[in-house]
């Protein structure tokens, strides 16, 4: 079993390293994209076995420690 | 007075607070490993700048949860007096000792140059003695610098004056070019609500002396220990 986690910028925090790729896409002729959002991917691998019990400790961590409520959201995956 | 600088792994400036504090001011300071776990003796707390554990998931993200945080945690429960330059700052805001967060610098670049300051409130332990007016001439060195914070906390920032510091222009203007990282409101540095937490991305113990070609930084310390012994002498 694994968990899968995505941590991104909220809507509403600037996220220069976005805009520069944004800008570097367009140069290269990608015409038309949207904005650029740059996150982070964790994978953590888990033992088999109780996945509920394991989602809820992840999003736990994920609140606590591995993403900042202030900056960021995450979106949280058991995979088995 | 007796000051703890806190040692992370990759923190690197943790010597040139113990220099300031010890050499210039002439005051005692110990160096304290991340694992230690007790600030009892102790009457104040600097957080120093570096990488702390590599600037590994964010900036100070792994400090905050290090055995001599959560002391850190209940000394400034009780009105201990807790300073944090630069990576110390950012350790602070990961800790929920102080609001908000510090992202990536809007030009995506590392920036070590020197900037203005303006002291925006001069009610706290680490702005008294700053003469009004006064601007401060400091180094900053950081990728990560930019301060966020949502407009409900910022309207309470302003609103409770715990926004210590400004970037501004030698005029003394926080103006858009005289934000090296994008913070809003040029944010510099600021304080908790009890104003004993404080925290800053400019290098005041880079700049405690003249031979550093500035010894503004001086004024922070030298509030931070005109506090101290306002507070020693009202207990005696």
């Amino acid at each position: 079993m694994k968990a899968k986690i995505i941590v991104t910028p909220k809507k509403a925090v600037l996220d220069p390293q976005g805009k520069t790729i944004a800008n570097a896409l367009e140069q290269m002729g990608y015409k038309g994209i949207g904005a650029v959002h740059v996150g982070k991917y964790l994978e953590i691998e888990l033992p088999a076995g109780n996945r509920e019990s394991w989602r809820q400790q992840l999003d736990e961590a994920c609140r606590r420690i591995l993403s900042n409520p202030v900056i960021e959201d995450y979106h949280l995956e058991i995979q088995s | 007075m007796n000051f703890a600088v806190l040692q992370f792994p990759a923190s690197n400036c943790d010597q040139d607070a113990l220099h300031v504090v010890r050499n210039v001011l002439g005051h005692s300071a110990r160096l304290l490993w991340h694992k230690e776990n007790s600030l009892a003796g102790f009457d104040a707390v600097i957080i120093p700048g570096g990488f702390s554990y590599g600037d590994y998931l964010r900036t100070g993200a792994i400090a905050r949860f290090s055995p001599i945080m959560q002391a850190v945690q209940t000394f400034a429960a009780q009105g201990g007096p807790v300073l944090g330059i630069c990576n110390g700052f950012q350790i602070l805001c990961e800790a929920g000792l102080l609001p908000g967060a510090l992202i990536r610098n809007r030009s995506l670049q590392f920036r070590c140059e020197h900037i203005f300051l303006k002291t925006a409130s001069r009610d706290s332990p680490f702005t008294s003695q700053i003469p009004e007016g006064k601007l401060l001439r400091l180094p900053i060195a950081h990728g990560e610098g930019c301060y966020f914070a949502d407009d409900a906390n910022l309207e309470k920032l302003q609103a409770g004056r715990q926004i210590l510091w400004q970037y501004v222009n030698a005029a003394g203007e926080a103006t858009d070019p005289s934000n090296p990282n994008g913070s809003l409101r040029n944010i510099a540095g600021l304080c908790n609500q009890a104003r004993n937490v404080a925290g800053l991305m400019p290098h005041p113990e880079r700049a405690s002396e003249d031979i550093l070609g500035c010894a503004d930084g001086r004024l922070i310390f030298e509030s931070l220990i005109s506090w101290l012994q306002t507070k020693a002498s009202k207990a005696a």
